[in-house]
């Protein structure tokens, strides 16, 4: 995920919260978290994936008029399959996602506006049985705050399979 | 309440029931918060019909925030200092999860946890470890 801008406010900070179902008051009400140890409300621990809203790119959602999206509609996909394309298991498009790994030098608190640079990692390949060739590929998000510090690095890796993967 | 070093020895355990049930619901829920709209986990159609699963599947990353509320709620708000997983496989609409934290170390005011959480078959959906700061 790549954003110039990524501001953290409160309300989606409750909301990711309530999504994650996580009822701790430190994420949405300011006068309990006044009194805990961070001493104002902070994000939970996965929020920077929340990024995503702000990555003016992300091809995980739906553009204005939908076009191209590869959800159902009139046909179950938007995308007409190329020819000899391969099975393209794992998601039309999308992917799994096979890893994510987050180190926080700092919390996130609302007033936060970040900066997310994201470079290509390794790449690497490997049979499954319950997938078949499966490859994988790594990034390495850097989150960084209003005074150029760095808040978090996230390393997150993705994985194309060859079929869907048995369950 | 944040962990003391003297009160944690290594093989120590802390678990939740992280959900019960989990419904197609709470998949759309995270989809929005976090803006990610992959219709594998939303969308029936696509993801019976083109992608070849038997229903939408949530996010490894709500899998993910899930377990991170019971760790948030074992070594306090704002303690981890670092936190990684592997999806090892599919959590679907009606799963019971439970997560577990176990001390694997103490060292120099950081304990570090392997993390697991299964679902009501104890199939591992997911493995890795974090680490906090502890008094």
């Amino acid at each position: 995920m790549a954003a110039d801008k990524f501001p953290v406010e409160a309300s989606h900070i409750m909301m990711f919260a309530r999504s994650v179902g996580d009822d701790n008051k430190i994420y949405y009400d300011e006068d309990y978290a006044k009194g805990t140890e961070p001493g104002s409300i902070i994000a939970p621990p996965t929020f920077a994936q929340a990024s995503a809203q702000f990555d003016p790119n992300y091809f995980l959602r739906p553009k204005p008029g939908g076009d191209g999206w590869f959800g159902s509609g009139k046909e179950p996909t938007g995308v007409k399959k190329e020819a000899g394309s391969g099975g393209g298991g794992g998601g039309g498009g999308g992917g799994l996602h096979a890893e994510q790994h987050f180190v926080y030098h700092r919390h996130l608190k609302p007033g936060d506006v970040l900066t997310a640079e994201t470079k290509p990692g390794k790449t690497w390949e490997k049979e499954s049985k319950r997938a078949g060739k499966l490859m994988f590929s790594e990034s390495v998000t850097e989150y960084r705050d209003q005074n150029g510090e760095l808040v978090i690095t996230a390393t997150g890796v993705g994985v194309r399979t060859e079929r869907p993967v048995d369950s | 309440m944040a962990l003391k070093a003297s009160d944690l020895n290594v093989g120590d355990t802390y678990s939740e029931n992280l959900v019960e049930d989990l419904k197609r619901t709470q998949i759309v829920q995270y989809a929005g918060a976090s803006g990610d709209y992959n219709p594998l986990h939303t969308d029936e159609i696509f993801t019976t019909k083109v992608a070849g699963y038997p229903t939408v599947f949530a996010h490894g990353m709500l899998t993910m925030g899930m377990t991170g509320a019971m760790l948030t709620n074992y070594v306090g708000d704002g303690r981890l200092t670092k936190y990684g997983v592997r999806f090892t496989n599919q959590v679907w609409p009606g799963d019971s999860l439970t997560g577990t934290a176990t001390v694997e170390s103490v060292e120099d005011g950081i304990a570090r946890f392997t993390v697991e959480t299964k679902n009501q078959d104890g199939t591992t959906v997911l493995s890795g470890y974090a680490e906090a700061r502890v008094d």
